[in-house]
């Protein structure tokens, strides 16, 4: 079934910011805590699934040569709505996350997807597709936020996990443990594909 | 006095890249040589000062006064685009020398998170003119420092023997975390 192949590859094959290295900055700046990575994976799933959906109905009408710019236009456009929802109604989210919101618009996923999967496909593909990669992103995200919310802050959702007496990592709170992170759960995965292949190889 | 203090806290206590997370595509994207790293670093500092400047005279002329500040992503996010534009065509009848060493990076700027992103500060901080240029060269400055000392450090991995899984992304990310921690140590001095 191809609708399910192209929902499933944002967490396979395409997993950002793993397998498609995109959108870093994001994923860099807002996974100081679980919440905050998860707020800002659905806001990016919103603006992907509407842009994908937008540009997807579009495509045969946007003339190739000022198609990046139509794009950001569309994008832009569904940032804005984020931004005014989450500033009325999650609004202690929408401060924690700052500039961040408003930078969705170049988050480099989601004109990337815009550019090679919408401008081609059919509508319904385009949705499952920005749904997938939205909620991939979103798992990446929640994971990157649960390590270094656990060392950084010893906490899971605010809620205390080891205890009074365990002192912890400030340094993953901060902008280094941002890259070391990230670094470190790329390297794992990356060596859990290749342990991975040569299982296969053997068997 | 307090020029001298936002200077130096936009270069290195608040470095655009390895502080503030903004700008990481290109960092990872063009640091694999010298060369491009100083290109790309030019083409930033001036692009960001200009579009810097533009999208602050944008916001206090034209959204303040009508009450559009809503539109503000949707405002700065294409001056910056036709400013890209216009600088790619601006410079190649005028420029040329400096439009070989710089063109290919300049279409790349229009998705460089740290353009937009020193536009919003600005607007956020509520700077004055004056400010807001010192601030916006400043923390060009401060990006193109810190992708050339990361090309010099990722050049080093062409003879440097890398376990297999680590290669590439993985490392460059561990040792962007080692190069912004010892940018962490700056925080003293500002």
């Amino acid at each position: 079934m191809r609708i399910v192949r192209e929902f499933s590859k944002g967490f396979t094959t395409q997993l950002p910011p793993f397998r498609l290295v995109l959108g870093l900055c994001p994923v860099l700046a807002v996974t100081t805590t679980v919440e905050n990575g998860i707020g800002m994976g659905l806001a990016t799933t919103f603006v992907l699934i509407c842009s994908n959906v937008l540009v997807s109905l579009l495509r045969k009408i946007i003339p190739p040569k000022v198609r990046i710019a139509c794009f950001v236009v569309v994008i832009a456009s569904f940032v804005v709505i984020v931004e005014m929802v989450m500033k009325a109604f999650f609004f202690p989210l929408s401060q924690s996350l700052g500039i961040f919101i408003p930078l969705i618009v170049v988050n480099c996923i989601i004109l990337g997807r815009a550019e090679a999967f919408a401008a081609k496909n059919a509508v319904h593909y385009a949705a499952v597709d920005g749904l997938g990669i939205g909620l991939g992103f979103m798992l990446s995200l929640a994971v990157l936020g649960a390590v270094r919310e656990i060392l950084g802050a010893g906490t899971f959702f605010g809620a205390s996990v080891f205890g009074s007496s365990f002192e912890p990592f400030a340094l993953f709170a901060k902008a280094p443990g941002a890259f070391i992170g990230l670094g470190t759960l790329l390297f794992l995965m990356n060596a859990f594909d290749r342990f991975r292949n040569r299982a296969r190889q053997n068997a | 006095m307090d020029l001298i203090i936002l200077v130096i806290g936009a270069i290195l206590v608040k470095n655009i890249l390895l502080m503030q997370y903004l700008g990481n595509c290109p960092f990872l994207g063009v640091s694999k040589r010298m060369e491009t790293a100083v290109g790309m670093g030019m083409a930033v500092i001036f692009t960001m000062t200009v579009a810097s400047a533009i999208t602050w005279a944008v916001y206090k002329n034209i959204l303040v006064p009508y009450n559009l500040v809503y539109m503000q992503t949707i405002a700065f996010i294409l001056v910056i685009a036709a400013l890209v534009q216009f600088v790619e065509i601006f410079m190649k009848k005028t420029l040329p020398a400096l439009y070989q060493a710089l063109g290919i990076f300049l279409p790349l700027i229009t998705t460089n998170c740290a353009v937009l992103g020193v536009a919003l500060i600005c607007v956020r901080e509520d700077y004055d003119f004056v400010n807001m240029v010192v601030y916006s060269v400043a923390s060009a400055v401060g990006f193109a420092l810190a992708l050339v000392l990361f090309a010099g450090l990722r050049e080093r991995f062409r003879i440097a023997r890398i376990p297999q899984p680590l290669q590439d992304t993985a490392i460059g990310l561990i040792t962007a975390g080692l190069m912004s921690l010892a940018f962490l140590g700056f925080s003293g001095i500002a």
